[in-house]
């Protein structure tokens, strides 16, 4: 009896499951058929492909236009992560360990930061930044993703630093070393997995951008993939960019797939971390 | 951009506050008189702030760069006739610009979808959110896989799902549309309306869902055993037990996503480019500024929205008060 139930229960959660996986696949799944359609099976409207050609993917990755988009892409959220985990990490580090006046103030303002609308930034940073010659350049959007980013940093790793054994610091540190000694010698290896699943936070974030990247770029030099979509023109200019765009579109979904596939542990641990820890 | 995990942590933030002795507002002066009774410093405690202010000095000082100056300078913007394509007419012009743009029928268009996108898509994701949630929670079986495949929205880059939509809504591509007798929904107002907030809901929901899931943790098993024996329906369990021990997780939920939905931008710009009077503020404000190269509006409109989304987090605040972030020093103690 006791094991019917069970199976029952199983067999309901696991109709419940099948449902959420569809909804969330269907859109993407949807994209990457797109991409693999010959133009002359593009208008079908068949959800799978039927006839199957990986010529969108050539064209594209024969086009300066997408090479040099996914360049600018990959460099800019790599160096604005690199640049706001560090940033975050020695702040989090001394929300969570220090005693110092001025703590909750960073602590407000990264909040306020958090809930700012990005496009109350958009024209005053499009004159500032044309002004200072940043506008159309990497430092140019490297700049509000790292000040967009470092809430999401400053929390995740906080919530992360809460739950380290910090006896281990003081053990350090009666062994005479340094406050700074005890952080990069005990702390930071422990800190490791949390730092580096802020920083696929914080990719994630830089990779997703499209505000920014729209308004403050103008040209190849330092358009991101989202902003290049909008510019596809297809092979020739009479052409449907449709397949190119699709097959852009899943080259810039595999990054977060893959992210997805092997850290999803992480991920809904870094997202959720901070108010569990209550 | 409506990936914007920021608010993860946030109740950790309000949690953090709580743990301190002593709010934010009774900050000041218990921190006075700690710092009065405890001088002199010892060279450690010195040496400790000192750190401590050294680590967070970058950040802050980044953070309050991007931010603070260029709102501060956006004001200054909005009160000039400032064309981009006339840059000879630049005078100082005190409000005229909120005039013209307040009294702009377009501006109210734009504001009015914007309110209802926001209204619609936080309360529809609100009840998906909770499902998914409970589903990711409780769910019996394939726990990691059904995890898994929720991120993949949350993770996707918005102008990649808005292709994927805007392609399965376009007659003869599309999957969608061909259900449809292959009518093209994006031509006309409601339909396109209501397929940028099926794919603002599609993106955002296990968003929601991941911050609910985090309140739903803090809900005591044995208090959900104790219920079941003694007789409580699912229902009651729910709303019994669970929503309150969730309430604060939900606010802060509501609040984030209240000021993310009302930014919504990329989904409208790919799905109707603001055709139709699609148009969000967000949308309204881009036109103005790179297309009409008019940074006098274009600062005018920011420095509007940035009021408006200033009000709806202190109504948040005010509302709520105790499970605002930051607001809930006092009562928690």
């Amino acid at each position: 009896m006791a094991v019917e139930t069970t199976t029952r229960a199983k067999l309901r959660w696991g109709l419940l499951d099948v449902v959420v996986v569809v909804f969330a696949l269907v859109p993407v799944l949807w994209i990457a058929s797109l991409s693999f359609k010959t133009p002359a099976t593009l208008t079908d409207g068949k959800f799978w492909p039927r006839e199957w050609t990986l010529d969108n993917y050539r064209t594209i990755f024969d086009t300066d236009q997408f090479v040099r988009a996914l360049v600018n892409s990959i460099g800019i959220a790599l160096i604005a992560t690199a640049i706001a985990v560090v940033l975050g990490t020695m702040a989090a580090y001394a929300i969570s360990r220090l005693d110092f006046p001025g703590k909750k103030l960073l602590v407000g303002v990264s909040l306020l930061i958090a809930m700012f609308p990005q496009v109350s930034l958009v024209s005053p940073l499009f004159e500032i930044e044309r002004q200072l010659g940043l506008f159309d350049t990497w430092p140019g959007l490297i700049l509000p993703y790292i000040t967009f980013a470092l809430p999401l940093a400053i929390y995740t790793l906080s919530a992360f630093f809460k739950q380290i054994p910090w006896d281990l610091e003081k053990a350090a540190k009666m062994d005479g070393a340094t406050q700074g000694q005890a952080f990069r010698r005990v702390i930071a290896p422990l800190a490791a997995p949390g730092v580096f699943t802020t920083a696929i936070l914080v990719f994630i974030f830089c990779w997703n951008d499209f505000l920014f990247a729209i308004t403050l770029t103008s040209t190849e030099r330092s358009r991101t993939v989202p902003v290049a979509l909008q510019f596809f023109t297809g092979e020739s200019q009479f052409e449907d960019p449709t397949g190119a765009i699709c097959a852009a579109a899943v080259v810039i979904t595999v990054p977060i797939i893959l992210f997805v596939l092997f850290f999803q542990r992480r991920i809904v641990s870094g997202l959720t971390s901070g108010a569990v820890k209550g | 951009m409506s990936v914007n995990a920021t608010p993860a942590g946030a109740q950790a933030a309000a949690e953090a506050e709580a743990e301190q002795p002593g709010g934010r507002h009774a900050a000041v002066p218990e921190q006075r008189s700690r710092r009065g009774s405890r001088a002199p410093l010892s060279d450690n405690k010195r040496a400790e702030r000192r750190l401590g202010w050294l680590l967070c000095a970058p950040a802050a000082l980044v953070m309050v760069l991007v931010t603070a100056y260029p709102i501060l300078y956006s004001v200054w913007l909005s009160l000039q006739r400032f064309d981009l394509r006339f840059p000879d007419e630049r005078e100082f012009v005190g409000l005229e610009n909120y005039v013209t743009v307040l009294t702009n029928d377009f501006w109210w268009t734009a504001f009015g979808v914007t309110a209802l996108i926001t209204v619609v898509t936080v309360a529809v994701e609100l009840v998906l959110g909770m499902g998914l949630a409970l589903i990711m929670h409780r769910t019996l079986v394939g726990r990691g896989i059904v995890r898994t495949a929720a991120l993949i929205p949350y993770g996707i880059v918005t102008v990649v799902a808005a292709f994927s939509w805007r392609y399965a809504w376009t007659p003869g591509t599309g999957y969608l549309a061909n259900l449809f007798d292959g009518s093209a929904p994006l031509t006309e107002r409601a339909s396109s309306l209501a397929i940028i907030m099926l794919a603002e809901i599609w993106k955002t929901t296990p968003f929601m869902a991941l911050l609910l899931m985090a309140g739903l943790a803090l809900v005591p098993e044995d208090l959900l055993k104790a219920a079941s024996t003694d007789g409580a329906t699912a229902w009651q369990r729910f709303t019994k037990v669970m929503l309150p021990v969730m309430k604060p997780a939900i606010l802060v939920a509501l609040l984030f996503r209240t000021l993310d939905a009302f930014r919504v931008f990329d989904n409208i710009f790919v799905l109707t480019n603001g055709g139709n009077e699609t148009s969000s503020v967000s949308m309204l404000a881009y036109n103005n500024l790179i297309r009409g190269l008019n940074l006098g509006i274009g600062s005018t409109m920011s420095v509007l929205i940035f009021i408006t989304v200033a009000i709806i987090a202190f109504v948040f605040v005010k509302l709520f008060g105790t499970a605002a972030p930051g607001s809930d020093d006092g009562e928690r103690r």
